[in-house]
């Protein structure tokens, strides 16, 4: 607690787009009624005043991906009673995971001239990989309501809960038509969690994965139903290989339907 | 002679993460370097072997400040070169959700990254206590550029509706039309946002730069355009790489933009725009501009604020006039069959020009994939900026010259994640 008695809280970000802390920031009116229950001590995106730990709670967006992220991560965990990881990035590694299947010096060539210049790690991975956290938030980006619905409840004492369904579930729920059965467009909807609130069959579109698998994910099923709508090997594999697809289910998923060019899983070392 | 040290281990309100490093001996900057550490990301890599219908999907996630930009850079090139025509509907439309994100990104950097700087506040929060209305209303504006972009794109951060052929759901009427007195309201409140803006003490920068952006008879340019300089230069997108090089430098995960001919920099961004294309400001934003201080030709970059409001009430002047006019697009999605070929675009990003160029194999996959954003085009000319400002305000004490120095680097908003596919600022005075 700070001097106010107000719970100290903390962002961080490691490898990502600031989507996520920007949910924040987008919060408006909620982020001045929430800035009278707490104190936001460090916040780079949104203040210069960057207070030292000790924080009750941090939040962490992005993926690790460098050896300095690594030495960081382990300090805010030190200096944190309550760590939240917020959207896919720090809770699967991110799009930038795409790259954990190729050989990195290849990546950085094909990106960088000048490739002895830039330091980076093989893979990106997610933030529970190396250090405890204590709470998940998935999402690309995460959905504001569950944010402030998760950070309202620890303020309250209660651990925050989140819904592993399927978007499916609230799709269902919001009376979209089904874009699978009536379009025969690919969704990964049946093996993702719900969280957006079913924006892609809401705008005519198949999800592609933004909130990571859910529970149970059932991708044998949906992945055999791909390929019964026409996909080839390859594009069924891409389709759970994409914004979340370094999550363990969607990894294996898009392994077991791949056309096998991508190295296994325990080739990849995770640092 | 006088040895001076001064360290900003972060350089906070920009997005992103990076570093500034100077050395200065007797009044003179002996090194001068903008570290960008912000992790690269690999984006033109891993594009490879994918889709070109996936592209609209992957290139947001570089930045969730201009995502749109991202989408409709890769979407125009990719349209291009497939030889999409798609409908009016769908031109306007997506000239609507930019203004929504242009809306949204310069009132965000307006009052909650940039303001806090001039009135001396560490945030937006602090300037709140003192300044409540004004911050209310600056937040209620950026929320209508938001609300812009979910109701056409299902959200304001990587919209899902924006696809190669249009979108995959055109926004009806009834969705956009309840907009129109809020964008109504803001347009009423933006003459006296050009008035706080003009009251900021504000430092002075002069010097001759070579501003680029896009240009367009018709309209303010955001989608379409060729490309121009205050040099007189005048290029299309499909020569963009010949006119603009990238340098690597060691201390940076961002590539430096130079001009390939004299080696010079340049600068993008909204002043750009405003200078090469003051008389397609919409009415209201003329206001604004004159209002705020603003003039052209001006080089100044403390002046990119002023710019900003400028486009912020063009923005909503324009989707004032586009909701009025909006029939949506029937069907939504053009019919998009691939072939092999070079896809590149530009469009106006609210950081700047924008490029994307995409090498397709004939069935729609991505071989190769290059971006440049706006935000790496500037980062050699912030340091320029800083090589001219600094050695004025060396004797200043350690805390204002750090203050001073990120306002000069928060001109450009720069958009560290962006520019990384920014900042700590170290202050060595010998």
């Amino acid at each position: 607690m700070s001097e106010s008695g107000k719970p100290r809280v903390a962002v961080f970000k490691m490898a990502s787009c600031d989507g996520c802390q920007l949910q924040l920031l987008d919060a408006e009116e909620a982020l001045l009624d929430i800035a009278g229950a707490i104190d936001i001590v460090n916040f780079a995106e949104a203040s210069s005043d960057l207070q030292p730990g000790p924080y009750d709670v941090t939040l962490v967006e992005g993926s690790m991906s460098t050896p300095e992220q690594l030495e960081q991560i382990a300090q805010i965990r030190r200096d944190t009673r309550f760590l939240i990881t917020i959207g896919a990035c720090a809770t699967s590694g991110g799009v930038q995971a795409l790259r954990n299947l190729e050989d990195l010096g290849t990546f950085v060539e094909a990106v960088y001239p000048r490739p002895e210049f830039v330091e980076s790690l093989a893979t990106s991975t997610p933030i529970a990989d190396h250090v405890k956290v204590d709470l998940e938030i998935t999402g690309c980006p995460i959905d504001r309501g569950q944010l402030l619905g998760a950070l309202s409840s620890l303020l309250s004492g209660v651990v925050p809960r989140l819904s592993t369904a399927p978007v499916c579930i609230e799709c269902k729920r919001r009376g979209f038509v089904c874009v699978m059965v009536v379009k025969g467009e690919p969704c990964l909807g049946p093996s993702v969690r719900t969280g957006c609130g079913a924006i892609c069959p809401g705008f005519g579109r198949g999800c592609y994965g933004c909130f990571g698998p859910s529970q149970p994910p059932n991708t044998d099923a949906l992945g055999k139903r791909f390929i019964e709508l026409g996909l080839t090997p390859k594009q069924t594999s891409d389709t759970f290989r994409f914004i979340t697809g370094w999550a363990p289910a969607f990894r294996e998923a898009a392994e077991a339907f791949g056309d096998g060019d991508g190295r296994k899983e325990e080739e990849v070392r995770t640092p | 002679m006088t040895h001076r040290s001064v360290e900003v281990p972060v350089i906070a309100r920009v997005e992103g993460e990076g570093a500034l490093h100077i050395t200065a001996r007797d009044g003179e900057i002996l090194d001068l370097r903008l570290e960008i550490y912000e992790p690269p990301r690999f984006f033109e890599a891993f594009l490879q072997g994918r889709s070109y219908a996936e592209v609209p999907d992957i290139v947001p996630r570089i930045c969730g400040i201009c995502p749109v930009a991202y989408q409709m850079s890769a979407i125009h090139g990719l349209e291009r070169l497939f030889g999409v025509e798609v409908s009016p509907g769908t031109r306007e439309l997506r000239r609507l959700l930019y203004c929504g994100e242009w809306i949204e990104s310069h009132i965000l950097h307006i009052f909650l990254l940039a303001a806090p700087d001039f009135l001396g506040y560490p945030n937006a929060i602090a300037m709140a206590k003192d300044h409540p209305e004004l911050v209310r209303t600056a937040l209620d504006i950026k929320r209508i550029g938001n609300d812009i972009m979910e109701l056409i794109g299902g959200r304001e951060i990587h919209p899902v509706s924006p696809r190669v052929g249009g979108f995959s759901r055109a926004a009806r009427r009834r969705d956009l039309e309840p907009l129109l007195p809020r964008l109504e309201w803001a347009l009423s409140e933006m003459p006296a946002i050009a008035d706080v803006v003009a009251s900021l003490p504000r430092p002075l920068l002069p010097r001759e730069v070579e501003m680029v952006s896009m240009v367009n008879p018709d309209e303010y340019p955001i989608n379409e355009g060729d490309l121009a300089s205050t040099a007189g230069r005048r290029f299309d997108a499909a020569t963009f790489e010949a006119v603009s090089r990238e340098e690597h430098v060691a201390h940076s995960n961002a590539l430096h933009s130079l001009m390939a001919d004299t080696g010079t920099p340049y600068f993008v961004g909204p002043l750009a725009r405003v200078n090469l294309n003051a008389e397609r400001l919409t009415p209201v934003a003329k206001e604004v501009a004159r209002r705020a201080g603003l003039s052209v030709p001006e080089t100044d970059p403390f002046f990119s604020m002023a710019a900003r409001a400028a486009e912020a009430t063009l923005a909503i002047e324009e989707s004032i006039r586009l909701i009025q006019a909006y029939v949506p697009p029937e069907p939504p999605m053009a019919e998009v069959v691939p072939r092999a070929g070079r896809a590149t675009w530009v469009t106006e990003a609210p950081r700047g020009i924008l490029y994307h160029r995409y090498d397709v194999g004939e069935d729609g996959t991505i071989l190769e994939a290059k971006i440049v954003p706006p935000t790496s085009q500037n980062l050699r000319h912030m340091e320029e900026d800083l090589r001219n400002f600094v050695p004025g305000v060396l004797d200043r004490p350690d805390e204002e010259l750090r203050r001073l120095c990120e306002m000069v680097v928060r001109n450009y908003d720069p958009c560290i994640s962006c520019a990384t596919h920014f900042l700590t600022l170290d202050i060595e005075r010998r």
